[in-house]
C-alpha cells in the first residue's frame, strides 16, 4: 500500500542542514492514497555511506558522461553532458584516478557494545523495540560531516552507540528516561547534522543508547481556527508537509534537508527554512514545545501567541542540540497552501523587497549550475539556448566569467505574486540587472539538493568538500565573502594542495540587518597523505577568518562539537556560565551526554 | 685598522643588478616608450583617479563625518562637502602613464650623469612581483633624500612593477613640479593631518579606497620625514594607522608591508641636510631654487643601492596582538581614535619596519673611512658593505675620498677635512663652513650607528656599573635604552633580548667573557669598549648638556624634572664616563 515515495526515516535531533538538499515533491504523490510506512531499518532505503537514497546518485556512464540515477528527482535519469568537463577542469580530477569506497563495513572495526543487563530487563518489560545490531548502531553513529563520511568509506569509528531504541509515544519516552537516570547515557540519533553533533564521545564508558524518535510521527490535530497543528516531534519534514497538504495546509518551513530531517531536530538546532521571508524561521513558527528532560517535562501552560513571562523558556530548548532532553511534541503554525508559485532569476538588486526566497550566487556557482544542465533532446531548444546565450553575452555585453545570478521564488496568490515579481524585476533593472528567466531560477534551487549527492561522486575521484555557513551584517557581506574565499585558496596552497580548490559562496537568506552566507569548498586531494586533517585545518582557518570579518559562528548548522571551541568567544564567559547552570539543573548526571555546545 | 677589510667582507647579500648599466648602452627614448605591463593586484577593480575621487567623496565614512561636522558647527553639509572636495583635489594623485614615461626619460638622463651605479637586489624584485599580485602592497622606504621616491619609481618602471602612489609633503608651492609629480603618482599631505577632522577623514578614506580597489601600491615613509642626521627616526604612525585600520575592519583581506632600504654613497642633498641641522634659514622651495640646484648635475654621487626587503604580512603581525572582536561591534564607518592596544601595536610595527630597513642598508666604504676619520674603531658584524673586491683597501679608501672631495682630502698621506685649516679663522662664515663639514662627516658616521647602538649601550652599562653581575648590568642597560629611546629605534618590550644579543656581540669581538651569571672584561676588552663608546660620545655629551641646562632652570623654579633617584642615577652614570675619556 505504499506509494513508493513516502519513506519515513528515523531521525530525531537532526541538524537541519539547509541547502544540502532541496526537496521536490514527487510528481505522482498527490493522486495516490498516502500511507506512511515506517521502516525501522532505514539503511534499506538510504545509503549507508553517503547522502540520501541508495538509488539516487551521480555516476559516469560507459560513455564517460555524467548521469543521475533513480527516479526521485527532476534530474533523475538524465544525462548531464557538461558536468564531466566542469568536474575535470575545476578540480584537476581525472576519471582514471579513482578512490572507490569499501563495499561493506568491516564488522570487526566496530567496537563491541557495552550493555547493561538491568537496563535491558527493564526495557523488555516496557515492550519498546530495541536493537544492538551492528548496522543499526553504525547508522546512528554519524551525521554528514566530511570526516564522518570519510570514516564510513575507508576509516574507523572509535565509538558508536551501544544500542538503539524506538519509543513510539511520549509516556514511553518518560519511562526510558527514568531508567536512564539510574544507569545510562543517551545520545540522540540524527541523520543530517553537519556539526559533529552525533559523534559519540570516544571516552564515554557508560552504555550509549541511541533514542530513535522515528515512530513518534503522527499529526495529532490540525486547528483551522488558529492555523496551528500539533505534531509529534519525530515526523520527517517531507511527511509533515505532505500530510498537511492533504488538508490544504503547509508549514512553509523548507530546510534543504527536509527529505530526511525531523521536526524535533529543527527545534533542537534552531533550523532555518529557505522560504523564511514569508513563513519565518523555526523560532517564529513554533507556538508550543513539549520536551522531556531528566528533571521532568518542560512546557508552557497555554498557547498564547506571545507571552511576557520572563525569558522565553522555548529559547532554552531551541538550539540546545540534544543536551537537555527529547522534544516530543510541537505545536506549529500552518498556512494554506499557496495558490501560485513562480521561480525567477535576476542580477543583483539593492532595495529591500523580499520574495519568498532569494539567493545570490557568485560566478563559480553560476558556472557550476550550468554544468548541471541536462542534455536537451530537441534541436529547437538547443537553438533557443544558443540564441539566449548570444543575447546575454554579445548583445547585453555580460561576461560569462563575471556573471552572477540571483535566484528567486515567489509564493502567494497569483495576483500578488505577479505584482511582487514585477516590483523585484523593476528594482533589478534599475541596477543593471536582467531577468534571466524561470529556468535559471529553478536550476539554482536544484543545485542545493544535488550538491550533497555530488559530494559522493567527488569522493570517488579524490575530491573532498564541505559547506559551511555564517550570518553577517549587510555592510560586511562583500568583504567577508571575498576574504574568506581568498583565505581558503591561500590555505590550500600553503598546506600542499596541488590543485586550485573550488571556493565559492552565495547569499541564501536575507534579513533586515544582514544576510546568511553559505560557502562551498572542495579540493582534489591527490598527493596528500592525510586529506581529512588538511581539510579540517583549512575549514577552521576559514572559520577564524569568518569570525575576524564579523561573521557569526553559525547561522543554522549549530555548534555541535565542531565549533565548540569558539563558542565562549562568541557568547562571552557569562553566556557560557548561564548555559552551564541550566544544563546543571536540568541534567545533573549528564544523561544527555552527547557533549554538544558546552 | 685597514687589514680588517682585507678579508672578504660582505658585499651585498644577494645578487644585485645595476639599473644604469642597461641605460648606458640603449636608447632612453626607447626606454621611455617601452611596453609597460605591470603585474597588478589580482582582485583589483579597474579604476581611474577621477573614479577614485568620486568613490571617496561618496563613501559612507565621508558622509558620516560631514553630517557630524555640520551638526557641530551649525553650517549646511554642503559647505563641508565643498571643503572636502577641495581637500581631495589638493591631495589626490593623478597617475598617468604618459607622465611616468616623461619622467622616466628625464630621470634616466639625470641619473646617468650623477650616479655611477644604481643597484637593486634582483631577488627582491621577484619577491615583490609575487606580493603585488597577491595582496594590496604598502611600500615603506627609509627617507634620506629628496631623491628617494624618484629613484624608487624609476626602478619600478624599469622592472615593470606597478608604479606606486607616494605620500609627499611640501612641494605644493612649486606648481609645475608638483603637477608633474602628481601625475606620476604623488599625493600630498599637509601638516593638519592630526588636527583637522575633515582632513583626516578625506585622507584616510582616500588611502583606504586605494587599498580596497587595488589602485596601486602605496608608498610612504614610516619615519615621517627626511632624516637630516642619517640616523633612523622614530616611526610616525598616521598612515600606518590608516592602513592597519582598513585591515582590522577587514576592508582588505591582508596587506603586505615591504620595507625598503635606500642608501646613497653620497646623497644629492647632503649639504642641505647639514644646513638644516645647523638651523640655518631653510632655502625656500621654489622653481628658482630648483633651477639653482642644477649645478649638482655636474657632480659625482657614486653608487646608490636599493634593497627591497622581505614582504611582511600585516595579518601575521596582527595575529595574537590585537583583539579583533572589538571591531565587529563598532560601526564600520565611524572613525575611532586608536585604542592603547592598537597604538602599541602600531608603534611596535613601525619600529620593526625600521629595523628591517636598517638591516639591509648598504654601508659604503666612505662611511667606514669617515668613522675612522673621526678617530673611531670599526668592527663588522654581518652588514652589507659595498666593498669592491678587486681593489686593494688603499685604493678603495682613496677612491671613496675622492668622491667626497667637498669635505675631505688627502694631504701628505693624511686625510683631513677640507675646511680644517681655516678652522682657526674666527669669521662667522668660516666657522659655519667648518661646522657644515663636520656635521656632514658625522652624518656619514651616523649611518653605522644602528649596528653599534645595542653593544655600545651594553658596553656603557658595563663600564658605568663597574660590576660583573649580569643582572645589575642589565638594569643599567635598560635604563640607558629608556634614556635613548627617542634617539634610537628600539623594539618596545624587547630589552632583555636586545641585551643578550649585545653581550653576545661584545664577546664575539673579544671584549668580554660571558658566563651564566657574570660578564667580565677580557684583556683586550677595555680598548674595544673604549672605541665603541667613543662613537656614542656626542650623544652622551648632548644629553648631558641638555640635562644640565634643564636642571639649572628647574633649580630656580624649585621643582624637579624627575624623581631624585633617577637624577642620582644619571649623575653617577654620566660622570664616570667623562673620567674615562
Amino acid at each position: 500500500v505504499c506509494s513508493g515515495h513516502c519513506w519515513s526515516v528515523c531521525l530525531s535531533v537532526a541538524g537541519c542542514y539547509i541547502n544540502k538538499m532541496y526537496y521536490l515533491m514527487p510528481d505522482d504523490s498527490t493522486n495516490c492514497f498516502v500511507y506512511i510506512f515506517t521502516f525501522l531499518n532505514r539503511q534499506d532505503l538510504l545509503k549507508w555511506n553517503g547522502w540520501g537514497y541508495s538509488d539516487s546518485k551521480f555516476i559516469f556512464n560507459k560513455k564517460g558522461q555524467a548521469e543521475f540515477t533513480g527516479k526521485r528527482y527532476r534530474l533523475s535519469g538524465m544525462v548531464l553532458p557538461a558536468l564531466r568537463e566542469w568536474f575535470e577542469k575545476t578540480f584537476g580530477a581525472s576519471l582514471e584516478h579513482k578512490t572507490p569506497p569499501r563495499s561493506a563495513l568491516n564488522t570487526s572495526d566496530i567496537p563491541a557494545p557495552i550493555l547493561n543487563e538491568d537496563f535491558l530487563d527493564d526495557l523488555k518489560a516496557t515492550k519498546i523495540p530495541f536493537s544492538h545490531e551492528i548496522e543499526d548502531r553504525i547508522f546512528r553513529a554519524h551525521g554528514h560531516c566530511l570526516h564522518e563520511i570519510f570514516a564510513l568509506r575507508e576509516g574507523k569509528f572509535e565509538r558508536v552507540p551501544d544500542m538503539v531504541v524506538w519509543p513510539s509515544k511520549y509516556p514511553n519516552n518518560k519511562s526510558i528516561l527514568s531508567f536512564g537516570v539510574k544507569y545510562f547515557i543517551f545520545t540522540l540519533t540524527g541523520g543530517t547534522s553537519v556539526s559533529s553533533a552525533l559523534e559519540c564521545p570516544p571516552d564515554e564508558k557508560r552504555s550509549i543508547v541511541s533514542l530513535d524518535t522515528s515512530q513518534m510521527n503522527r499529526i495529532l490535530w490540525i486547528d483551522e481556527k488558529n492555523l496551528t497543528a500539533h505534531v509529534e516531534a519525530g515526523i520527517i519534514g517531507q511527511d509533515l508537509e505532505r500530510l498537511l497538504n492533504v488538508s490544504g495546509y503547509c508549514t512553509g518551513h523548507e530546510p534543504d534537508s527536509m527529505e530526511f530531517s525531523t521536526l524535533g531536530g529543527w527545534v533542537a538546532t534552531r533550523a532555518s527554512g529557505m522560504k523564511k521571508n514569508i513563513y519565518g524561521n523555526i523560532e517564529d513558527l513554533v507556538v508550543h514545545i513539549r520536551m522531556v528532560t531528566p528533571r521532568g517535562v518542560i512546557e508552557k501552560s497555554c498557547q498564547g501567541p506571545r507571552m511576557s513571562t520572563g525569558p522565553d523558556v522555548h529559547h532554552f530548548i531551541m538550539g540546545s542540540e540534544g543536551t537537555l532532553g527529547v522534544v516530543t511534541e510541537v505545536t506549529i503554525k500552518i498556512r494554506p497552501v499557496p495558490e501560485y508559485q513562480k521561480y525567477g532569476s535576476v542580477e543583483v538588486a539593492k532595495q529591500r523587497c523580499a520574495p519568498a526566497s532569494i539567493r545570490l550566487m557568485d560566478n563559480a556557482q553560476f558556472q557550476f549550475g550550468h554544468a548541471l544542465k541536462p542534455q536537451v533532446a530537441s534541436i529547437f531548444t538547443s537553438f533557443l539556448d544558443g540564441l539566449k546565450k548570444f543575447y546575454i553575452t554579445k548583445f547585453k555585453g555580460f561576461d560569462p566569467n563575471q556573471l552572477c545570478v540571483a535566484t528567486l521564488l515567489f509564493e502567494g496568490d497569483r495576483e500578488k505574486v505577479l505584482q511582487h515579481e514585477k516590483q523585484v524585476y523593476d528594482i533589478a533593472a534599475k541596477f543593471g540587472g536582467l531577468a534571466a528567466g524561470e529556468d535559471n531560477g529553478q536550476r539554482g534551487y536544484m543545485l542545493t539538493f544535488v550538491i550533497a549527492y555530488l559530494r559522493d561522486l567527488g569522493m570517488d575521484f579524490y575530491v573532498i568538500g564541505e559547506s559551511f555557513e555564517t550570518s553577517v551584517p549587510w555592510d560586511r557581506v562583500l568583504d567577508l565573502c571575498r576574504n574568506v574565499k581568498e583565505r581558503i585558496v591561500r590555505e590550500c596552497k600553503e598546506r600542499g594542495v596541488q590543485f586550485p580548490p573550488l571556493s565559492t559562496c552565495r547569499v541564501t537568506q536575507t534579513y533586515d540587518a544582514g544576510a546568511c552566507v553559505y560557502f562551498y569548498f572542495a579540493f582534489n586531494y591527490r598527493g596528500i597523505a592525510d586529506p581529512i586533517h588538511v581539510y579540517e585545518q583549512i575549514e577552521s582557518a576559514a572559520r577564524e577568518e569568518i569570525l575576524a570579518n564579523g561573521g557569526s559562528l553559525s547561522h543554522h548548522h549549530g555548534v555541535g562539537k565542531l565549533r565548540k571551541r569558539w563558542l565562549q568567544e562568541a557568547i562571552s564567559d557569562v553566556g557560557i556560565g548561564m548555559l552551564k547552570s541550566v544544563k546543571q539543573y536540568v541534567d545533573p548526571n549528564n544523561i544527555f551526554g552527547n557533549r554538544n555546545l558546552l | 685598522v685597514l687589514h680588517m677589510f682585507s678579508e672578504p667582507l660582505l658585499i651585498g647579500r644577494d645578487d644585485s643588478d645595476d639599473v644604469l648599466e642597461k641605460r648606458r648602452i640603449s636608447s632612453d627614448l626607447r626606454f621611455a616608450l617601452k611596453t609597460y605591463s605591470p603585474v597588478i593586484y589580482k582582485s583589483a577593480s579597474p579604476c581611474t583617479s577621477s573614479m577614485l575621487k568620486s568613490i571617496v567623496l561618496g563613501s559612507n565614512h565621508m558622509n558620516h563625518v560631514i553630517c557630524q561636522l555640520s551638526d557641530e558647527w551649525g553650517e549646511p553639509a554642503e559647505t563641508f562637502r565643498k571643503k572636502a572636495t577641495m581637500i581631495l583635489e589638493e591631495m589626490a594623485d593623478n597617475l598617468h602613464l604618459s607622465a611616468i614615461r616623461l619622467l622616466a626619460f628625464i630621470l634616466s638622463k639625470v641619473f646617468k650623469r650623477v650616479f655611477r651605479r644604481i643597484r637593486v637586489n634582483t631577488e627582491g624584485i621577484e619577491r615583490l612581483k609575487k606580493a603585488l599580485s597577491d595582496n594590496p602592497v604598502v611600500l615603506l622606504p627609509n627617507h634620506r633624500s629628496y631623491m628617494d621616491f624618484l629613484i624608487l619609481s624609476f626602478v619600478f618602471y624599469t622592472y615593470d612593477l606597478n608604479i606606486p602612489v607616494i605620500a609627499a609633503r611640501g612641494l605644493l608651492e612649486i606648481k609645475i613640479l608638483s603637477t608633474i609629480l602628481r601625475r606620476s603618482g604623488a599625493f600630498y599631505i599637509r601638516r593638519e593631518i592630526g588636527t583637522n577632522k575633515l582632513y583626516w577623514a578625506v585622507l584616510s578614506e582616500y588611502v583606504k579606497t586605494m587599498l580596497r580597489m587595488g589602485y596601486a601600491p602605496i608608498e610612504f615613509y614610516v619615519e615621517g620625514a627626511r632624516s637630516r642626521s642619517f640616523k633612523s627616526l622614530l616611526p610616525k604612525l598616521g598612515l600606518l594607522n590608516i592602513v592597519t585600520d582598513a585591515f582590522l575592519k577587514k576592508e582588505v583581506a591582508d596587506v603586505t608591508l615591504v620595507p625598503i632600504s635606500i642608501t646613497y654613497e653620497r646623497p644629492v642633498d647632503e649639504t642641505l641636510h647639514a644646513h638644516d641641522l645647523l638651523g640655518l634659514p631653510k632655502i625656500k622651495e621654489s622653481m628658482w631654487a630648483l633651477f639653482k640646484a642644477r649645478k649638482i648635475l655636474g657632480q659625482d654621487f657614486g653608487t646608490s643601492s636599493i634593497h627591497l626587503g622581505e614582504p611582511v604580512s600585516l595579518k601575521a603581525l596582527v595575529q595574537g596582538d590585537v583583539n579583533l572582536s572589538q571591531y565587529n561591534l563598532d560601526h564600520r564607518h565611524i572613525p575611532h581614535r586608536p585604542s592603547q592596544e592598537i597604538k602599541a601595536f602600531l608603534h611596535h610595527t613601525g619600529c620593526r619596519m625600521i629595523h628591517l630597513q636598517e638591516e639591509n642598508m648598504v654601508i659604503s666604504p666612505f662611511v667606514l673611512v669617515q668613522t675612522l676619520r673621526l678617530r673611531y674603531y670599526v668592527l663588522s658584524c654581518g652588514v652589507c658593505i659595498d666593498w669592491p673586491d678587486h681593489m686593494s683597501p688603499e685604493a678603495v679608501v682613496v677612491s671613496s675620498i675622492s668622491l667626497h672631495r667637498n669635505i675631505v682630502k688627502i694631504d701628505n698621506g693624511k686625510t683631513m677635512l677640507v675646511q680644517e685649516q681655516q678652522a682657526d679663522s674666527s669669521t662667522d662664515k668660516h666657522l659655519m663652513q667648518y661646522a657644515v663639514t663636520v656635521l656632514t662627516c658625522s652624518m656619514y658616521r651616523n649611518q653605522i650607528l644602528h649596528i653599534f647602538v645595542r653593544p655600545a649601550l651594553a658596553a656603557m652599562a658595563l663600564s658605568f656599573t663597574n660590576k660583573t653581575q649580569k643582572e645589575e648590568i642589565f638594569i643599567c642597560y635598560s635604563f640607558l635604552q629608556d634614556l635613548f629611546s627617542s634617539e634610537f629605534v628600539f623594539l618596545p618590550g624587547n630589552a632583555k633580548q636586545d641585551f643578550e644579543e649585545a653581550c653576545h656581540r661584545l664577546s664575539e669581538w673579544g671584549a668580554v667573557q660571558i658566563s651564566k651569571q657574570n660578564i667580565e672584561l677580557t684583556e683586550t676588552g677595555p680598548l674595544v669598549i673604549f672605541f665603541i663608546l667613543s662613537i656614542f660620545q656626542p650623544f652622551l655629551e648632548g644629553y648631558q648638556v641638555c640635562y644640565r641646562i634643564v636642571d639649572f632652570f628647574l633649580y630656580f623654579s624649585k621643582s624637579t624634572i624627575c624623581g631624585p633617584e633617577q637624577i642620582n642615577m644619571t649623575e653617577t652614570l654620566i660622570f664616570p664616563y667623562f673620567q674615562i675619556s
